[in-house]
């Protein structure tokens, strides 16, 4: 069991060291997601009437996409150099590997959201209760993570990768996005904590449930 | 079940299915233009019912399929099962954009909308995107031998996804209210609508039946065609 | 080289299908602990299928295959942890420094004194000048040598080489053959595909020759028929050209 840990911990510690030295994922998403409030921004009638409105599904939508942007570059120093194969034939049960990678992601597209927060409450006006949002936010982009580590393992080995990672993804993430919305919504209009917990329940399930059945197929991804 | 025992060839079942199939398509399109009677509230529109519920219907049992045969291959790595799935997902999306396509038409003269955020038909778009996206990754990694592996995986995680998909568009709507573009919700089904209805379902199936294993007789043989070419030019350069 | 003892790889009718192209057609080999086999063939003759497979990168198709005493595909776990593998990539990170990269590998293969290990197989492909820089600043002859210190970190039994020499220069090849022939110490199996037939030759105790996914001849360098090989050898490369 410490063994197991010990793997996660050696790849995730790989992955960070890598991520701090490049700042390639958070630069990438962090920029997108500002570009795409901005355009929103513009896009969107902002007056205050439907800014309380509309907020919650900008923000979602910006996370949405500039995630896409950070899984896309979560194999793509392994493919350029071929480390998946050094991945693969490590002595570390397979969804070691998968875990490692996920939380990899999970943490930089964390560290993105938090930074954009502030930038989303200057552009659109908005309060916000930040512990509860934070919750939402940390549910949500597991969810994302969970299943979107084994999508662009697979985009990252196909050809026009670029276009099939977010093709698997953004469908498949759908409840998570809506369950996002719904929640930060409520959040954002100061609702009581009982209407959050439908969404809320979704979303721990889409968590538990594919962060479960990521891991087993995982290996089927790495195999050849 | 082997590559090996898949048919490369139209065989008698499957002919069977088809000539089921056209009678049945036959007698349900008589059934529902001359005997079932007009919808109380719907009046003479509703009767692409007939068709658009049994097509949601076979396209969900179709990544059933898919999801099953996807199972079954990364378990037993027998091309068979992938055949299987690949088919299945052809077939599911095919039916997919069936009852898309029908549920707007239906949607449009009731509502006067062509489309409603009604949870089983937005559960169908998202499933459609989800099997074209398989259906994408299958064309586009065509060349690579481990497409098969990479699709089973999407299948799987696909069809898990249904559910939780149905359920969070579900909860979504009761807080944004929209017409409900579904039997049952608000009309009735007499027993003349269950009989046409059933024989509908079920002429649909077998053309389903017959068109899955046309595919896979299409499938086995490009995989023979394959396999000769490429021991052909082995033999030459060796 | 006696005929017996126990095996490290043993391959009995090994075949590998890719999708209707077959890369292994009923490979038998035996390499015994301790040798060294050079594995030489034309491009396409299915040298990189036989290694992958070896490496558990790749699963056989049919036949049996073992390596170090344990079955593939089976047992790869336990075959991951005592054999090395370098191939044309290096499994190396660009932005990290080569001490971190041996860490994280000695990590996964939970070296134990990993310091001080790191710092000995450092020294042994004679990178310790290099140690604290990015693998991005090194050259190709020094990933390569660098990707076979991570190959030798946790002291695998079997060190499995696919054309190791590809992509260098000539002054970094001889590095390289200078490092291998010191790694080949009869404790340590050694199994290399290669092109260059010399080279091959002078670092091996085993050689065999792979056509078209078949062991078209195998030999101890002590029975070998030079002429034979040589013959063998020159007919494939004349008609794949």
């Amino acid at each position: 069991m410490k063994d197991y840990f010990a793997g996660i911990m050696a790849v995730l510690w790989k992955d960070v060291l890598s991520e701090l030295r490049t700042k390639d994922i958070l630069l990438s998403v962090f920029v997108f997601a500002l570009l795409s409030l901005v355009i929103f921004s513009f896009a969107l009638r902002t007056d205050r009437a439907t800014v309380a409105i509309i907020a919650p599904g900008v923000l979602w939508a910006a996370f949405s996409f500039s995630g896409v942007l950070a899984l896309n570059r979560a194999f793509a120093t392994e493919r350029e150099k071929g480390s998946l194969e050094g991945l693969v034939i490590t002595p570390v049960p397979r969804d070691v590997i998968y875990f490692g990678k996920m939380l990899g992601v999970l943490l930089f597209m964390l560290a993105a959201e938090i930074m954009l927060l502030p930038v989303f409450v200057v552009l659109f006006n908005v309060a916000l209760d930040v512990p509860r949002l934070l919750l939402i936010i940390f549910l949500a982009t597991l969810g994302f993570a969970s299943v979107g580590t084994v999508f662009s393992a697979i985009a990252v080995n196909t050809r026009s990768r670029e276009i099939m990672l977010p093709v698997l993804f953004l469908p498949v993430v759908v409840p998570v996005i809506i369950s996002a919305v719904e929640a930060s919504a409520r959040v954002m209009t100061g609702d009581p904590w009982d209407s959050l917990t439908v969404w809320l329940q979704v979303l721990v399930a889409f968590d538990v449930i594919f962060v479960v059945v990521s891991s087993l197929v995982f290996e089927y991804v790495l195999e050849e | 079940m082997t590559q090996d025992s898949l048919p490369g060839r139209t065989t008698l079942l499957s002919r069977v299915f088809l000539a089921l199939a056209f009678i049945g398509i036959l007698v349900s399109l008589a059934l529902i233009f001359l005997w079932v009677p007009d919808e109380r509230q719907q009046g003479a529109v509703y009767r692409i019912f007939f068709f658009h519920v049994p097509a949601g219907l076979l396209s969900f049992a179709a990544f059933a399929v898919v999801f099953v045969a996807s199972i079954a291959y990364l378990w037993k790595n027998n091309r068979a099962w992938d055949m299987v799935a690949h088919s299945a997902a052809e077939l599911g999306v095919v039916f997919a954009t069936l009852s898309l396509t029908t549920g707007s038409i239906w949607a449009r003269p009731i509502w006067g909308v062509w489309w409603t955020w009604d949870p089983r038909l937005t559960t169908m778009l998202i499933l459609w995107l989800i099997y074209v996206g398989y259906l994408m990754l299958r064309a586009y990694g065509a060349d690579d031998t481990r497409v098969s592996r990479f699709a089973s995986v999407v299948g799987i995680i696909g069809f898990v996804d249904v559910p939780i998909v149905f359920f969070s568009i579900h909860w979504w709507r009761t807080q944004h209210p929209q017409p409900v573009l579904a039997p049952g919700g608000n009309f009735g089904l007499t027993p003349e609508m269950t009989v046409t209805f059933l024989i509908a379902l079920a002429a649909l199936a077998f053309l389903s039946a017959h068109l899955l294993l046309e595919r896979l007789a299409l499938r086995r043989m490009s995989a023979d065609v394959k396999e000769i070419r490429q021991a052909l030019s082995a033999e030459e350069g060796a | 080289m006696a005929d017996s003892g126990p095996s490290a790889v043993e391959a009995r009718r090994l075949s590998k299908d890719f999708d209707g192209h077959r890369a292994l057609r009923g490979v038998d080999l035996r390499v015994l602990e301790g040798e060294s086999l050079a594995i030489f063939g034309p491009n396409g003759s299915g040298k990189t299928t036989l290694i992958k497979i070896l490496a558990t990168l790749v699963r056989p198709t049919s036949g049996s295959v073992s390596v170090a005493g344990f079955s593939l595909p089976q047992d790869a776990l336990d075959v991951r942890r005592r054999i090395g593998v370098v191939t044309h990539q290096n499994y190396l990170y660009d932005e990290l420094t080569c001490y971190e990269n041996l860490t994280f590998y000695g990590r996964m293969y939970r070296v134990q004194g990993l310091p001080d290990r790191i710092r000995a197989v450092i020294a042994q492909v004679g990178l310790e000048a290099r140690l604290n820089d990015r693998v991005r600043t090194l050259s190709n002859g020094m990933q390569r040598r660098l990707a076979i210190a991570r190959a030798v970190l946790h002291n695998p039994s079997v060190l499995l080489l696919d054309e190791p020499e590809v992509g260098l220069d000539e002054q970094a090849v001889n590095l390289l053959e200078d490092l291998l022939s010191r790694l080949n110490d009869g404790r340590r199996t050694v199994i290399m595909t290669t092109h260059n037939l010399e080279r091959g030759l002078r670092m091996s105790d085993r050689v065999a020759v792979l056509v078209n996914g078949r062991i078209a001849y195998q030999e101890t360098r002590a029975a070998l028929d030079m002429a034979r090989l040589r013959g063998i050898y020159a007919q494939l490369a004349g008609a794949r050209v």
